[in-house]
């Protein structure tokens, strides 16, 4: 220990921790073959739902409608996948330990680890890029509108993996994890879908079934879609994470001992 | 209380060195208030540079709640715990950076291998550039990692990974290092490596480690802290210790001053 008794050495910013836990969790994606199970099935369905069932060539249009309508239902199962082992896997093999008695605040792990699987998510989106080229090459496709749909893509994928991470902080299972964050995500989902909110109609009052679509991630996502940016997605969608990402903090702090 | 705990830090030979660990009263309180259990009641001590404290007891008696205090992992529910001078809860990342930790069964990233994992928690403090392979180098060096870098951490034996812990933990030289069971499992030979590091260390550290071999605190601990059903039962040399029983064994020291108040140490004094 050489000299450095009595020194007191400077804990790092927490944005240097940070990186530090963004890193080493990227890494951990591909070190197992989790990421390329994942990246393999989602291109997979994507390809799937978008060319063959969505009909991408027989609707004669050059837009990317078939695979923004077919996204929210594949992140519905695999988003849960990515973010079951967030925390669940830290408080069962003990590291949490570790990584809060490291000289870093909690909240500093919480963003990282949320960023991390948000950037793993969206280099599985990024790898739909050739439905783009193929419109492209067929048509002249609203371009802005494209990206609007990507961009809308992406900020559920975060909400989807904020409420994930949430409720991977609370359990030590994996399998618990997953089916709890699909079951939040399904909600989600389902609380902006037509027939939901059709059979809704029926009986709830009117407030009820405004308040419920509005929670819904589709609605939302379609209009992005449509190329469609409005800031009260925006605000939604940030909220929604802003939100989980809190709660799951004050979670990791409560259960963190369990 | 200072004329006190330098009567209690015999290793510390009455020196003028200021107290790098001082815990004042500190409770740990599970479940709710009034009914919960109390793991660890009111425990006070302090400890210096070149002090090797045993912390010493029956499973359950609290050393790893002490320590995870001690660490910033949990929370006092009372009392107050300072580390070079600071408190813990006013000052975390600062208490934190001069702490290094090993806690119990030496937890890891599994699929990480000892050179990403080290080079990880160098990053975690602070660490930039050419320090970190240094810090690695220098601490996979001590606890003699080298030919199991490049292994994943889940393919090595309980031995290595319980260096990978102890590697970690003294990675950033830190002035402060605790120790919760750094030699449980181990084979002779493994403990005996790990035994002649702490006291390579010892010196220029204060090192708290727990543990429920006595052999260890002979071997190694220039103190010896007894800790019974969340309270401190005795703080003396291994010296002294040993001479309050008959027999001028460690263990039936141990016995005499656990057994009466808390759980049946089955096993602990193996």
């Amino acid at each position: 220990m050489s000299e450095s008794t009595g020194v007191l050495r400077e804990p790092p910013s927490p944005f240097v921790a940070a990186w530090a836990v963004f890193r080493r969790e990227l890494g951990g994606y591909f070190a197992t073959p989790v990421a390329y199970v994942f990246i393999v099935v989602f291109l997979l369905l994507a390809g799937v739902f978008t060319f063959a069932l969505g009909g991408l060539y027989e609707r004669g249009q050059a837009d990317l409608q078939p695979l923004f309508n077919t996204v929210p239902w594949l992140f519905l199962f695999l988003i849960p996948a990515v973010s079951m082992r967030l925390w669940s896997e830290e408080r069962r093999g003990g590291s949490i330990e570790l990584l809060v008695t490291m000289p870093a605040p909690i909240w500093s792990s919480v963003i990282a680890k949320f960023l991390a699987a948000w950037a793993f998510t969206l280099l599985a989106l990024a790898l739909t890029f050739p439905a783009w080229v193929t419109v492209s090459r067929l048509g002249e496709p609203d371009h802005g509108a494209i990206l609007a749909g990507y961009a809308g893509s992406a900020l559920m994928a975060g909400a989807f993996l904020a409420v994930g991470a949430c409720v991977s902080a609370a359990t030590k299972s994996q399998v618990i994890a997953f089916v709890l964050g699909a079951s939040a995500c399904m909600v989600f989902v389902l609380a902006g879908f037509g027939p939901v909110i059709e059979f809704l109609r029926g009986w709830a009052p009117g407030w009820l079934v405004e308040g419920v679509g509005a929670l819904g991630f589709l609605t939302r996502a379609q209009n992005f879609a449509r190329g469609v940016i409005e800031l009260a997605d925006l605000v939604y969608f940030a909220t929604v994470i802003a939100a989980a990402l809190i709660a799951c903090a004050a979670i990791i702090n409560a259960k963190k001992a369990d | 209380m200072s004329e006190q705990a330098k009567q209690r830090t015999p290793g510390a030979s009455e020196s003028a060195l200021p107290a790098l660990l001082e815990l004042q009263g500190l409770v740990k309180r599970f479940g709710p208030p009034g009914s919960g259990l109390v793991a660890v009641d009111g425990v006070s001590f302090e400890a210096r540079a070149g002090e090797v404290v045993g912390f010493l007891g029956p499973n359950g008696a609290g050393k790893s709640t002490t320590m995870k205090m001690l660490t910033g992992f949990l929370e006092p529910t009372a009392g107050s715990a300072r580390v070079m001078g600071l408190d813990i809860g006013e000052h975390p990342e600062r208490t934190k950076a001069a702490i290094g930790y090993l806690p119990e069964g030496a937890p890891a990233y599994p699929d990480m291998t000892p050179a990403g994992f080290l080079a990880f928690c160098a990053r975690m403090r602070g660490m930039k550039g050419g320090e970190i392979a240094e810090a690695v180098d220098r601490a996979a060096e001590r606890v003699q990692l080298f030919g199991v870098m490049r292994q994943p951490i889940e393919t090595l034996s309980k031995g290595f990974k319980r260096r990978v812990g102890l590697a970690q933990a003294i990675l950033h030289e830190p002035p402060v290092l605790v120790l919760d069971e750094p030699t449980d499992g181990l084979d002779p030979n493994q403990k005996h490596e790990v035994r002649a590091l702490i006291r390579e260390l010892a010196p220029r550290t204060c090192i708290i480690l727990s543990t429920h071999i006595l052999e260890e605190v002979d071997a190694v601990c220039t103190r010896a802290v007894v800790i019974a059903a969340g309270k401190i039962v005795a703080d003396a040399t291994p010296a002294e210790l040993a001479a309050r029983s008959g027999s001028g064994r460690l263990d039936d020291v141990f016995r005499e001053l656990t057994l009466g108040e808390a759980p049946k140490p089955e096993g602990a004094t193996a």
